[in-house]
């Protein structure tokens, strides 16, 4: 058995060792790609009515010039 | 984020490779420098939720707000790690993956402490009030966090007590010792840089109706 064989074999213990490894990994990625994905919903979201705001505007009819 | 992964690297290059395997528990003690460090971050992310959760409840500071509540899932995330990790660990050398020993269970309250928190927030329509009655359960929460840490001590159940002591001498080898504390300064930096994205995010929604919010907007739609 060469050296990173060994490694991966863990003494026997891969079964429990790995795992838990890909557990802390799993979550911590999860973790970090959460707020990411909110922060680009928020963005859109901001951008869409800001977009629906300024068409508003433009369709808007000027409004009546005062009397003299 | 980048000292965090770069402390991650060395810390599990020195954990899983350079420290010999224990005379007891062969290599499956290699769990320990996740599982350790995850339970630390545990109680410790706990702690500043709690203490922020006063601070805002006090002083009615809305940033304090938002770093107790953005701090939940990431504690809720490591307490989670803890457990599954301590199972994993438990099931080759204990022989059972789950046991209602006192360190065990008083952890399994403190993830649901996070969860309770985490939905009370969101349960309420308006984002402050539910951080305030968050806010309140976080604090009465803490009361967990000592009976955590000294759970080893108070019954004497399973869990084994700590070896690793900040003021006098750990029982524990340097090969060893350093890969942990090594693991542990990256899951601190990993919660800094994790708490303040998660801030930030929350910071754009809450303020939504700003200039500067708008503007990262339009700067970021150019992308």
């Amino acid at each position: 058995m060469n050296a990173l064989q060994a490694f991966f074999a863990m003494g026997g213990y891969a079964f429990y060792v790995w795992p838990a490894y890909a557990v802390f990994f799993i979550v911590l990625i999860a973790d970090t790609v959460a707020p990411r994905l909110r922060r680009r919903r928020i963005l859109s979201e901001l951008r869409a009515r800001l977009a629906r705001q300024s068409a508003r505007e433009q369709h808007r009819p000027t409004p009546p010039t005062p009397s003299t | 984020m980048g000292l965090a992964i770069v402390l991650g690297i060395v810390g599990l290059y020195g954990g899983l490779v350079l420290a010999p395997a224990d005379y007891q528990q062969g290599d499956a003690y290699r769990i320990i420098f996740i599982h350790v460090p995850s339970a630390w971050m545990s109680m410790f992310i706990y702690a500043v939720m709690g203490v922020s959760a006063f601070v805002a409840l006090v002083w009615r500071i809305k940033l304090a707000e938002v770093v107790a509540m953005e701090s939940a899932p990431v504690g809720a995330a490591f307490t989670f790690i803890t457990l599954v990790t301590g199972s994993l660990w438990g099931k080759p050398m204990w022989g059972t993956w789950w046991t209602w020993d006192a360190r065990l269970t008083s952890e399994l309250v403190l993830l649901f402490l996070y969860l309770g928190v985490l939905g009370l927030y969101h349960a309420f329509e308006d984002r402050r009030q539910g951080a305030r009655a968050a806010g309140f359960l976080a604090i009465i929460g803490v009361i967990n966090v000592p009976i955590v840490h000294f759970s080893v001590n108070w019954w004497n159940t399973l869990h084994q007590g700590s070896t690793v002591n900040i003021f006098g001498h750990s029982k524990m080898a340097w090969d060893m010792l350093w890969p942990l504390l090594t693991m542990t300064l990256a899951t601190k930096f990993y919660y800094a840089a994790s708490l303040f994205r998660r801030a930030q995010t929350d910071l754009l929604d809450l303020e939504s109706g700003k200039d500067w919010v708008r503007k990262i907007a339009e700067r970021e739609d150019e992308r």
